[in-house]
């Protein structure tokens, strides 16, 4: 009870690893392609907490100045940003062509 | 300068809030209900960057991911109609093979985390973290990180142009 009661890193660990589990089973198994660009945001954000859980514990060893994380969170979060823009482009494009939004019917390359 | 209040509450409230968000991101017919649900689990990873020090990284999230790129992700549901979508098959045929794979993922997951328990110990931390956070993440951003910035920078721009090019109806 006393692990469960007092937040470390290992708690944000865990819910990060949770958030990216949820993320690929969206993005595995949903038709829906907007529903997977969604997941896929998801698992962005479950490293973005990686990676500031571990900037707040490196400030302990380093001292208060070392931010590397949260540095690379706000790239992160501009690469996601680009990423959902041009995901979102292909996406209009495709239903410009298709007239549907289902990864099912992607299937022009199958053979 | 002042003490942290309620740490476990407040991290178990926002944790069940993005978990139950995610959960029906995943599930949801609606694409709607989808976006909203992620809008709601962003918002939660916001306050969870608060309890964790990063007041600069939660307003970048507020501002750039719920409030420009979901926006963007409701403007492109509105545009693709929808209607006809809701009636079909929400998961596709491997659904199965994906639960699998997601299942091993997470149990690599559990592995790493029971035998690699001890690894972070908890230290004291350093008071006034709060204070000075965006000036900090400035001299880093501008100093040891300046060529990352510079190369996000032509990464939106290549991004825009493409976004542009790929909407067009005639190129």
């Amino acid at each position: 009870m006393e692990a469960l009661l007092h937040i470390s890193t290992l708690h944000y660990m865990v819910l990060s690893a949770a958030l990216f589990l949820l993320g690929v089973i969206g993005v595995l198994t949903r038709r829906n392609v907007v529903i997977v660009l969604m997941s896929i945001e998801l698992i962005l954000n479950a490293v973005n907490l990686n990676l500031v859980a571990f900037s707040h514990y490196w400030q302990s060893i380093q001292g208060p100045n070392a931010l590397h994380g949260q540095v690379f969170a706000i790239f992160v979060i501009t690469d996601a940003a680009a990423e959902a823009a041009v995901g979102l482009g292909i996406l209009i494009a495709f239903f410009r062509n298709k007239e549907t939004i289902n990864v099912d019917e992607v299937n022009l390359l199958k053979w | 300068m002042n003490p942290p209040v309620a740490t476990p509450f407040f991290f178990y409230l926002l944790a069940g809030t993005m978990l139950i968000g995610g959960i029906l991101v995943i599930t949801r017919r609606n694409a709607v209900h989808s976006a909203l649900a992620l809008i709601a689990a962003l918002l939660a990873q916001a306050g969870l960057y608060l309890m964790l020090y990063a007041p600069f990284v939660a307003g970048v999230q507020i501002i750039l991911y719920a409030g420009g790129i979901m926006v963007l992700f409701l403007f492109v549901i509105m545009l693709v109609n929808l209607e006809r979508v809701q009636k079909e098959r929400q998961f596709n045929k491997q659904w199965l093979v994906g639960i699998a794979a997601a299942g091993a993922l997470g149990g690599l997951f559990i592995t790493i985390y029971t035998k690699g328990k001890g690894i972070f110990p908890d230290r004291a931390m350093p008071s006034g973290l709060e204070a000075e956070n965006t000036q900090k993440i400035s001299v880093l951003l501008y100093g040891q990180y300046m060529f990352a910035f510079e190369i996000a920078s032509l990464l939106l721009l290549v991004a825009i142009i493409g976004a542009v090019v790929m909407a067009k109806k005639r190129i």
